[in-house]
């Protein structure tokens, strides 16, 4: 860590340059993809979610309208970070997201018979998902950490072990959604820290194995593994129902909202979620809500919001001054990635209706402020990467 | 120089973060071609989807026209009923609590509540936004009660809903049917279409024979409605309930009344059929016992239904149209139309009539082996000689050309004169009868013979075959000498007795007999005639028309008739009249005398035939006759303005005084 470049930066910034001479280094086009996304959020459910909350028209924008002022705060101050100082303190992060997971399911507050939230005054917070990037950070650190020290089998399962252990805990919530976003984020890690492919494809078919065994021989042999309705929302997509009650019903709802909206949507006579035939409006559904309300061209333009997004954090990946940025980045862009493809996919119906949030468009602060937090840590590496490079536009081709 | 971590772009990292790439890639592709195809591609298929999703026709019930008699007097008519009805959605939102209003609601409303559970699963299943329907015609005191206590019934509400009423009591009840709820099957013809299930359609007699005129076309509210049916906003579009129209029957209310005490004064089964002679109209038309028939509309109690069904009197049953009797002597106007026109006799030819004869084997004689010495048709309609008809029975069966021929002169002009067969009026399943002839009674016998069938009429057991054998016997002159006096096999119903009458009467036009008379919209306006056209005309000679009218006219009319008691030459009109008596198998087994009268009437310009039968009634002039008598009374009071003080002034009462006199013999 001896380039001549840094060093005179860093002696600059503890000569008193104002901080946010890094802040002007950040990534502009993940730093708008991000405030554009929450902005849309904001937008949309400015115009759909007036009779949400009787008497409160308001009462949904202004929430998500906070939590996205305070997630772009947060995004900002982490950039001015140096991410590699949390690879020291790799072990508090990674006691502190099974600390507040576990903790979650002692006070934590039942919402639908699930214990994911803790409150606030004026706020319920979701440690597990904050979870999800101090398990990013953490992984990360110890990925690098055990790099060189342990045979590769030794390696793979202890990184494996790390990434089970609060997934198995958020199970319990229960909350398969985040569990298998930390399963996923778990194997990205993995994958780019460069664990070798035979790992990879004997972790591929444990993978296939343990979902055949949750869904399928469990059940059959009378040891069920998820809840009845966990396991009724991962197989019934298949079998539309009329049960407004029942996952496929909402699935269905979602579909006909989606459909309906045509090229460019139904705008005001949108009424699949304003007449509540499709729940969950303002957080799982929100993207059927989009669709409907403004049809192809308001899907697509979501979508490329995120492609965006995702795009600069796998670019960050590369652009990264060291692995452990990459590793982070590429986590980041893994969780970005999964819980876009399968939120998205289940309002489409091409995945399982689980609870799945749709980063930065899904009301919700815990989901909104960890996004943005993810982002942060991106221009964190982005900055250093800029730092570290003598050459600051564009270093390292993908 | 380089920490752990610090390491250049390598390619294994360069290939991994491609993989990554490589996947969001894929992701996205399979995200956007199939948001592609939902909004692009079949946006329009789910655009219907969802506006059926977010409006709900709630449907408004047409009232379904009323029934009228020939003035427009009511026979069928609506009235309102409170209905019993619950809401699903506005029920308590917790289960157990919606449970709780449940069962105190099958508590008061006498319901069982897994009966209510069943209910609102079925028929929410079926329309969504619909309120449930428990109970039409709830009564007055659970209306109150759930009025009084709303609050502890959220969700359930008492509405009005129409149903028939019957204003008249039991009169024409076998006319009417019921309507009720169209059912599954019914929903997948063609003509139930536009039906939901719980709509109302005519399910028997006119009701069902003529739904397309009588129901109405339910109106439609289209509103927009939440995901748990309530509404929001106001209703897009209404359509309104249109009401059906009103069916004019040509039945007179007040024939009907006539005939129908007419026929119940005996307490015996009976019916009556009053008919236009000229275009089949019917005029009154009844069956007794007879049966209430708003025992049909709600609330239904299926206890009344089993015990009307198990009623071994069949009230539901109606013997005017349903029924297969042998007419006794009334036939002979038959018998004695096909001698004259299939020239087995002359209307002049004189026939020995000693009262008695052996023939075939055994006797024939006369109803108390009354001897009438020489008489000709007209004679012997007059007095209804049984040995004149036996012996053209005779010449009958010696004219049909060797034992194979089913060709013969009787069941030829039976046949024609509408028996055997449905006469198809405008009411369901009509007996069509039965004509015996040679082919089907030799047809019994080779099937009754056949060793192995177990068929046929009268059976033995075979011990030797372990068999029950069957013994018939095959056509013989017998079985035409019995017919020629509507005795025998034969079968018919009171109906086929009137049109056969009507068809002499107006020269030979085979009519086609019905009730309803045309449908007239609720403004008033006739929307259709219903005049069928006659089924056939018949070649009767005028010659061989007057002779057989002649004689039944004597049998009324002059002194000496079998009916002449009743009516008689002080009659204020000239009617013709045959009386008759069937030997029937009594309800408790052994033969008993079935009373039969059948009328034409004014007899120059005949206008109505009217057919009596009172089972078990004794001689036709014992029982049908005066029956008739009191229909044709009503009759030319009403149409043919004859003073009611005619009937009662002299006539009449020689007629009662000399009608026990001369029953013994009347037939």
């Amino acid at each position: 860590m001896v380039s001549p470049s840094p060093k005179s930066f860093e002696e600059e910034r503890t000569a008193g340059v104002p901080p946010r001479a890094g802040l002007l280094q950040m990534d502009p086009v993940t730093a708008f993809a991000g405030i554009a996304l929450v902005a849309t959020s904001v937008f949309v459910l400015a115009q759909t979610t007036q009779d949400f909350v009787p008497d409160n028209p308001f009462h949904y924008v202004i929430r998500q309208s906070i939590y996205g002022v305070v997630g772009v705060a947060a995004m900002l101050a982490l950039a001015r970070i140096d991410y590699s100082r949390f690879r020291e303190i790799r072990v508090g992060l990674y006691a502190a997201l099974i600390a507040t997971i576990i903790l979650v399911l002692f006070v934590g507050n039942e919402v639908n018979g699930a214990r994911r939230w803790i409150e606030f005054p004026f706020f319920n917070f979701q440690p597990s998902e904050l979870g999800k990037l101090l398990l990013i950070v953490a992984l990360a650190g110890f990925v690098i950490d055990r790099a060189r020290r342990q045979s590769e089998v030794q390696r793979t399962a202890r990184l494996l072990l790390l990434g089970v252990v609060p997934a198995l805990i958020v199970l319990v919530q229960p909350d398969l959604g985040t569990a298998l976003v930390y399963g996923v984020v778990t194997l990205s890690v993995l994958f780019v820290a460069g664990i070798s492919w035979t790992h990879f494809a004997a972790l591929g078919g444990l993978a296939v194995g343990a979902i055949a065994i949750t869904l399928v021989l469990a059940p059959a042999i009378g040891v069920p593994v998820l809840s009845g309705e966990q396991q009724e929302r991962l197989t019934s997509f298949l079998e539309p129902s009329d049960d407004p009650a029942d996952a496929s019903y909402q699935q269905n709802q979602a579909l006909i909202a989606v459909g309906s909206g045509g090229r460019t949507g139904l705008g005001d006579e949108a009424t699949q979620a304003r007449a509540g035939f499709l729940p969950e409006g303002e957080t799982d559904f929100i993207f059927a809500v989009t669709a409907e309300r403004w049809g192809f061209v308001g899907g697509a333009f979501l979508l490329s919001l995120y492609a965006l997004l995702i795009w600069r954090a796998l670019r960050i990946t590369t652009l990264s001054k060291n692995l452990f940025g990459s590793t982070i980045a590429a986590g980041i862009a893994a969780m970005l990635l999964f819980q876009v493809f399968v939120n998205v996919g289940m309002n489409i119906g091409v995945m399982p209706v689980t609870g799945m949030p749709l980063p930065l468009m899904t009301f919700g602060g815990s989901s909104v402020l960890v996004t943005f937090m993810a982002i942060g840590l991106l221009q964190s590496v982005y900055i250093q990467a800029q730092l570290n490079s003598p050459s600051r536009g564009n270093p390292k081709a993908l | 120089m380089f920490s752990p971590d610090d390491r250049p772009m390598n390619s294994q990292f360069a290939v991994r973060v491609a993989v990554l790439g490589a996947g969001a890639l894929i992701a996205f592709s399979i995200i956007f071609f199939r948001l592609w195809y939902l909004e692009v591609l079949s946006g329009d298929d789910y655009l219907v989807q969802a506006q059926e999703n977010r409006t709900r026709s709630i449907t408004v019930q047409a009232p379904r026209g009323k029934i009228l008699d020939r003035n427009e007097k009511p026979l069928v008519e609506n009235r309102t009923a409170p209905s019993l009805q619950v809401r699903p959605a506005e029920l308590p939102q917790r289960t157990g609590e919606a449970n709780d209003v449940l069962k105190e609601l099958a508590k008061v409303s006498r319901m069982k509540y897994k009966r209510i559970k069943r209910e609102i699963k079925e028929q929410t299943a079926e329309l969504p936004a619909s309120p449930v329907t428990l109970k039409r015609d709830a009564p007055a005191k659970l209306v109150y009660h759930l009025a009084e206590r709303a609050d502890m019934f959220p969700g359930v509400t008492a509405d009005e809903i129409t149903v028939r009423k019957y204003p008249n009591g039991n009169l024409a009840s076998h006319l009417f049917g019921f309507v009720s709820e169209v059912n599954e099957d019914q929903l997948a013809q063609p003509q139930y279409e536009e039906l939901n299930l719980g709509d109302q359609i005519g399910a028997a007699g006119l009701e069902a024979q003529y739904d397309n005129v009588l129901r109405g076309r339910n109106g439609a509210i289209e509103v927009p409605v939440d995901s748990f049916g309530n509404p929001r906003g106001r209703s897009i579009s209404e359509i309104e309930p249109e009401r059906g129209d009103d069916l004019v029957l040509s039945i007179d209310k007040n024939i009907q009344k006539v005939g129908e005490q007419a026929i119940a004064q005996f307490g015996k089964p009976a019916a009556f059929v009053v008919m236009n002679v000229n275009d089949g109209a019917v005029l009154g038309m009844g069956s007794f016992p007879n049966f209430d028939p708003s025992i049909y509309t709600p609330p239904v109690s299926f206890d009344k239904i089993e015990e009307l069904t198990e009623d071994p009197a069949e009230p539901l049953f109606s013997n005017a149209t349903q029924s297969g009797y042998p007419t006794g002597s009334t036939f002979k106007l038959v018998t004695g139309t096909a001698s004259l026109e299939e020239d087995l006799t002359t209307p002049t030819e004189p026939i020995a009539d000693t009262g008695v004869f052996d023939y075939a084997g055994r006797p024939w004689k006369n109803a108390g082996s009354q001897a009438y010495g020489s008489v000709n048709t007209t004679r012997a309609l007059q007095v209804s000689s049984d040995i004149y008809f036996y012996k053209m029975g005779i010449r009958s069966e010696e004219a049909r050309d060797g034992a194979e021929a089913d060709e013969n002169a009787f069941a030829k002009w039976a046949t024609r004169l509408g028996f055997g067969s449905a006469t198809g009026i405008d009411l369901p399943s009509e007996n069509a009868g039965l004509v015996p002839t040679p082919e089907w009674r030799n047809e019994l016998f080779e099937e009754a013979t056949d060793p192995k069938s177990c068929g046929g009429t009268d059976v033995v057991f075979d011990f030797e075959r372990e068999c029950f054998e069957t013994v018939d016997r095959q056509w013989s002159v017998g079985d035409m000498m019995n017919l020629s006096v509507g005795q025998g096999d034969l079968q018919a119903t009171p109906l086929q007795l009137a049109l056969a009458y009507a068809t002499v009467a107006n020269g030979g036009r085979v009519v086609r007999p019905h009730v309803a008379q045309k449908a007239l919209s609720p403004l008033g306006r006739t929307e259709q005639e219903i005049t069928p056209a006659p089924q056939r005309e018949l070649n009767i000679s005028d010659s061989t028309r007057s002779t057989i009218m002649e004689g039944i006219r004597q049998a009324a009319m002059e002194p000496g008739g079998t009916s002449a008691a009743i009516f008689g030459p002080g009659y204020p009109i000239e009617i013709a009249g045959k009386t008759g008596t069937a030997e029937t198998t009594g309800p408790e087994g052994g033969i008993v005398d079935q009373s039969w009268y059948a009328a034409v009437a004014p007899f120059d310009d005949p206008q109505i035939a009217v057919v009596v039968t009172v089972e078990g009634g004794g001689f036709g002039s014992e029982a049908a006759a005066p029956a008739t008598e009191q229909i044709i009374r009503e009759y030319a009071t009403r149409y043919l303005d004859v003073p009611k003080k005619a009937f009662t002034e002299g006539a009449s009462d020689d007629a009662e005084a000399t009608a026990a006199g001369v029953a013994g013999a009347g037939d």
